[in-house]
């Protein structure tokens, strides 16, 4: 298993090369650039500006100065829309607010919604499968760009319970709103996706045998059905986790916290190349990091697994 | 005496098979047809969700008013005169720009469920296969197959999108290949998982030692037994794809004014429900859930009716 | 510890900060009113400004900061009127080519340094200079200041620059010719003068609260990126004591609905209002919803060069389309903001402009409606042979509401099939700055208070013609209001040229609309350039 997961990671460098040689010439081949703007740039004007930037050299010697900068200074670049600030700067300061309401958020979805899901499926077809199956329902009814507006109307206007806004350092009366609405839309994946799984797993022979062969309702559920039920859930927690960092655009840009997700979209918006590529960089690095962390929990959940 | 009764049964056999025919058996796919037919949600769900297509077909010949027309009489205050009434003709309400909301809902649900639909399918089809060779073949061509699956899931979509945009005509095909590019994605990655697991089991070391061919393997013995986790996540998939739709759209690729979706309708609902015009984003949510409520039957009826160790 | 003036310096800069300002609570002191004790104003930006360094900053919300942290030579009041601010007085010389300035003596910086006439000419030196690269230093161009376009395009050394300092105190600018409008460019921060020392000694990191130099009423002192950022009174500010608040507070809120949920949640005291809602705003919080002229336009401009749809090269269908949209439906049912609707590319209440008689704004909307049909059916179009064209606009639920609504006016009226197209920001620059589009949303904002803001858009050799017009009359009359003492007859007869062409169609002249707290004050409503400075303003107690 070491091996394999060293292997890995060996391969995760030149996958996130391939996806930043790919994600920066996709970049410079959509219309427009960082400095188009309302009021077109005087040719020299732009000329200057492209010079200081380096945005006037052919492209794959931009690309080398990029990796260059990188690997020697951990540089990331500067940001073309916020011109005190560098790719660093907004990284450093925005990932860790994503990263806290993220995680948290990702830890309570899962843990709603597998139990969710587990108790559908074991009361199968009685009210409790009804009602976990139904507040699935009512949370995919509000996707985030819904609930957000809601909540924040609900709990600031009408309450006067919560900040309408902001993060103030992760305090815990800014992490609420964010975390509900950011959870609720997965949670209830989760649950369907744990209850579908287990239902089939139930079915299968080697339950039957354990059933037959008289262990408890309890044992046949933790000792048994559990890892089986488990790996397509497993499977969809690797990208959901992901999903739930890039979705994360909606939760910043309704309750103003910062984070990454909004610099993401903006930056394609705005062609601020450098940020668009740190963050497509570093969302790579999730992305295979969680794709190695859920292979490894496979292999834990069925031992006949081998890499 | 069981087996004298079989006597006649046994003789027709016996000269069938001398002469080639085998018994008409039934398939797995009438079995699992039947099962489906069963199952009175699924069923009831089915009928709704052809209900909803049907109504967006016979729905525009009762509109009084076209999806597009502004009614500049009532424009000035849809708050308070875009409430949905009979009498007026507009049976759902204004929406914030004075247009029926009834025709503009009926033309969304069918966008929508076109949208859904394809983006399902596409993902079913290539997630599944892509999903199921990898995990099966495994080793070097599995890490392969996977990082590629890694590096289109981080690589910006937008960019994508942008481009497509430029490059090709905007139309509604052009949406649908912007979907469908991104939406098999997930689903390998799930497909793969299970398929991981699925080929150290006993049936499938039997068909290999028979001879079977490892892409007969995925296609007859393998792909069965993943139905079920692809029909739930695909019934999953359908409101993202819905939800996508209304983010691409705001990129410029897609459907365009004064063409709509559900997505789009409900964002701009959610937009105002500070100003008393709840109605905008009410009826449009509506058909979503009741969209998204009709699949999970069916998808719970599908995967109960594929199941083949239920038998 | 030895006591060196530094030192005493310091801590007295220290003790002086930490102690309460002098007017926390207690009245105003011309007006009399009783003030809050909380001097604090928080408003609202949609997006985060690019950038507080007066020679980079280009957007409007990165101006106000600008307006707070930093002081030009000149301020405007309440009525966008000149007033001393960094400067005292200027003379001009007799060609009108040479401005000389004189410097307010008591201008401070806020580590003590005295403000002098090199730190401007070291900041305007700045603005051109091809190394720092600023997108704004086409300003200089504008301002007609002497070797400026030169050095922009690398042909001359910054220091060449029409820009001296006599001495501490006076500054001499001399300009490529005379400009009548030179004396307005100065209230604009790209003009704003810099701590040399400090931008030298951090290069990028210089605007950083730690790092920053201010001479202006506020200081940085908070900065979360995206979030918040704050500014807070600057004792070292020459006035500081007529400063009556004490905190200015910035909330990043990207989404103009829950922006308006926060203000009413007592979370902002200044705030948009989205379009279509301020009829409503306006009567159940009369006093908290505003509405102010604005120096901006909004127009859609024509293709008019080889590429565009050839039904647009015959004026009668430009005329027809013009004369067909409804503009009061813009103003009043679209975006019932108060604008006001435009039948010329000048808005009205541009200071010295006297918006000419043109003949589409004396019609009624029936007798346009009538023409427009006349013209169409004319020049060969009609329901067996309808037009056909596209409009192009930039992704926004406002743009979108005005482009739905001009499209149903003309397929109503004039039976035209119009396609909506709509782009991503970038996208739709780079397709308009090409011709790549047939009908094509503009808008204009004036960069200071005078009719030729707008009208040079419309000369051919402007870089923002994105429309490609060319008059060879428009363009000898522009030249000329640049040296005329009497404008007015050459503006007048621009317009009109313009009305008959119809180039573009003008839709409406801004408003700003928003939400204000009422119990701030000062703020001035009459300033069509909205330059507003926070220490104008103040908190009445409630």
């Amino acid at each position: 298993m070491l091996s394999y997961i060293f292997r890995r990671l060996l391969i995760a460098v030149p996958t996130l090369l391939i996806l930043m040689i790919i994600s920066f010439y996709l970049m410079q081949l959509a219309p427009g650039g960082p400095f188009t703007s309302e009021r077109p740039l005087p040719p020299q004007v732009l000329a200057n500006i492209e010079a200081k930037y380096g945005l006037d050299q052919p492209l794959h010697m931009q690309m080398v100065n990029y990796i260059v900068g990188i690997v020697t200074q951990f540089d990331f670049g500067p940001s073309y829309q916020y011109k005190d600030r560098s790719v660093n700067d907004i990284i450093a300061q925005g990932f860790p607010v994503t990263l806290t309401y993220g995680t948290i958020s990702f830890v309570i979805a899962s843990l709603i919604g597998i139990s969710l899901g587990v108790l559908a499926a074991i009361r199968h077809n009685t009210w409790l499968d009804y009602i976990a199956v139904g507040a699935t329902f009512s949370a995919q009814a509000l996707p985030n760009f819904v609930m957000a507006p809601i909540l924040i109307y609900v709990f600031t206007l009408k309450l006067g319970l919560l900040p309408g806004g902001g993060w103030n350092g992760g305090q815990w009366q800014y992490l609420i709103m964010p975390v509900i609405a950011l959870s609720t839309s997965f949670f209830a994946s989760i649950a369907r996706i744990t209850r579908s799984s287990m239902l089939e797993v139930l079915n299968s022979n080697f339950i039957r045998t354990a059933r037959a062969k008289g262990l408890s309702e309890r044992a046949i559920i933790w000792r048994h059905a559990m890892k089986p039920t488990l790996m397509p859930v497993v499977s969809y927690l690797g990208p959901a986790f992901v999903g739930m960092i890039t979705g994360s655009v909606v939760i910043d840009m309704y309750f103003s916290t910062g984070g990454i997700g909004r610099f993401y979209v903006n930056s394609a918006l705005n062609r601020d190349y450098a940020v668009m590529l740190g963050l497509t960089i570093l969302y790579g690095g999730l992305t295979v990091m969680f794709n190695l962390l859920t292979d490894v929990i496979y292999a834990w959940l069925d031992p006949k697994i081998r890499y | 005496m069981g087996l004298v009764h079989d006597n006649k049964r046994i003789e027709t056999i016996a000269e069938n098979i001398v002469e080639g025919e085998a018994v008409k058996g039934r398939s797995l796919w009438q079995d699992a047809m039947a099962r489906f037919l069963q199952n009175k949600a699924a069923v009831g769900s089915l009928i709704l969700l052809a209900a909803i297509l049907v109504f967006t077909q016979i729905g525009p010949y009762f509109a009084q008013w076209s999806n597009e027309e502004i009614d500049w009489s009532r424009m000035a205050d849809v708050a308070e005169l875009g409430k949905p009434s009979i009498e007026n003709g507009h049976y759902f309400g204004l929406d914030d720009l004075g247009r029926d909301l009834y025709s503009r809902t009926i033309e969304g649900t069918l966008t929508s469920f076109m949208v859904g639909i394809v983006g399902a399918f596409v993902a079913v089809v290539i997630g599944t296969l892509y999903g199921a060779i990898s995990g099966f073949i495994g080793g070097r061509v599995d890490n392969i197959m996977m990082r590629i699956v890694d590096i289109l899931i981080a690589v910006p979509s937008m960019f994508v999108i942008i481009l497509l945009m430029v490059i090709f005509e905007r139309s509604l095909f052009m949406l649908f290949v912007g979907i469908g590019l991104f939406s098999w994605l997930d689903m390998s990655r799930i497909v793969r998982g299970q398929t991981l697991a699925l080929k150290h089991k006993e049936f499938i070391e039997a068909a290999h030692a028979a001879g079977v061919g490892w892409f007969v393997i995925v296609v007859r013995h393998i792909m069965p037994n993943l139905m079920g986790v692809v029909v739930v996540y695909a019934t999953l998939l359908v409101p993202g794809m819905i939800m996508a739709e209304s983010f691409i759209s705001f990129l410029g690729l897609g459907v365009q004014e004064p063409n709509t979706s559900l997505g789009a309708l409900i964002s701009a609902g959610a937009g105002t429900i500070l100003y008393d015009q709840l109605w905008q984003l009410a009826i449009p949510l509506t058909f979503f859930l009741t969209i998204v409520i009709s699949l999970f039957f069916i998808g719970d009826g599908l995967r109960d009716a594929l199941d083949p160790k239920d038998r | 510890m030895k006591l060196t003036s530094k030192s005493v310096l310091g801590a007295l800069l220290a003790s002086s900060i930490l102690m309460s300002p002098a007017l926390a609570a207690g009245s105003h002191p011309v007006t009399g009113e009783a003030l809050a004790d909380d001097q604090t104003f928080t408003y609202w930006e949609l997006d985060e400004r690019s950038s507080i360094d007066p020679q980079v900053s280009e957007d409007v919300s990165g101006a106000a900061f600008v307006r707070d942290l930093f002081e030009g030579l000149y301020n405007q009041d309440a009525d966008g009127n000149l007033v001393p601010a960094g400067a005292l007085s200027h003379s001009v010389n007799e060609a009108g080519d040479v401005y000389t300035f004189n410097l307010r003596p008591e201008s401070k910086w806020s580590n003590g340094d005295p403000v002098t006439a090199h730190d401007f000419v070291y900041a305007w030196q700045r603005l051109v200079d091809p190394e720092l690269a600023s997108p704004y230093s086409w300003f200089m161009h504008v301002m007609n200041v002497k070797n400026g376009d030169a050095i922009v395009s690398g042909d001359m050394a910054p220091e060449e620059l029409g820009v001296r300092a006599i001495d501490d105190l006076t500054l001499e600018v001399t300009l490529e010719a005379p400009t009548h409008y030179f004396a307005l460019t100065t209230v604009h921060g790209s003009t704003f003068p810099v701590h040399r020392a400090t931008v030298e000694a951090h290069g990028a990191e210089w605007t950083k609260p730690e790092n920053i130099v201010v001479n202006g009423a506020y200081i940085l002192t908070e900065h979360v990126p995206s979030e918040r950022t704050t500014r807070e009174r600057n004792t070292m500010y020459w006035n500081n004591e007529n400063t009556i608040l004490d905190k200015v507070v910035t909330l990043v809120i990207n989404d103009e609905n829950v922006a308006l949920t926060r203000y009413f949640a007592g979370e902002l005291d200044q705030t948009g209002v989205p379009a279509g809602q301020y009829p409503k705003m306006k009567a159940e919080y009369p006093d908290q919803a505003h509405s102010n002229p604005r120096l901006c336009n909004y127009y859609y401009t024509f293709n008019m060069t080889d590429t565009t749809n050839p039904a647009f090269k015959d004026v009668r269908v430009r005329q027809a389309l013009s004369l067909a949209v409804d503009r009061s439906i813009i103003t009043d049912a679209v975006l019932q903001g108060g604008q006001f609707q435009a039948y010329t590319f000048t808005p009205a209440l541009t200071a010295g402009f006297v918006t000419p008689d043109v003949p589409i704004a004396s019609m009624t909307q029936a007798e346009r409606d009538a023409k427009a049909m006349e013209l169409m059916a004319e020049a060969g179009y009609g329901s067996d042979n309808p037009l056909s064209f596209s409009m192009l606009y930039n992704t926004s639920e406002g743009h979108k509401k005005i482009a739905v609504a001009m499209s149903q006016m003309w397929k109503q009226k004039l039976g035209a099939e119009v396609e909506l197209a709509n782009q991503e920001w970038k996208t739709f620059l780079e397709t308009r700055g090409n011709q790549d589009f047939e009908l094509a949303r503009g808008a204009w904002c004036g960069d200071y208070n005078e009719a030729s803001t707008f009208l040079d858009l419309l000369g051919s050799s402007s870089g923002y013609n994105d429309g490609k017009y060319s008059n060879a009359r428009v363009d000898e009359l522009l030249a000329m209001s640049k040296t005329s003492d009497n404008t007015q007859p050459l503006y007048t007869e621009i317009e009109q040229i313009v009305s008959e062409e119809v180039p573009v169609i003008p839709v409406y002249h801004y408003t700003g609309v928003m939400m204000l707290n009422p119990a701030l004050k000062g703020w001035p409503f009459n300033n069509v350039e909205q330059n507003w400075y926070s220490k104008d303003l103040y908190k009445v107690a409630e």
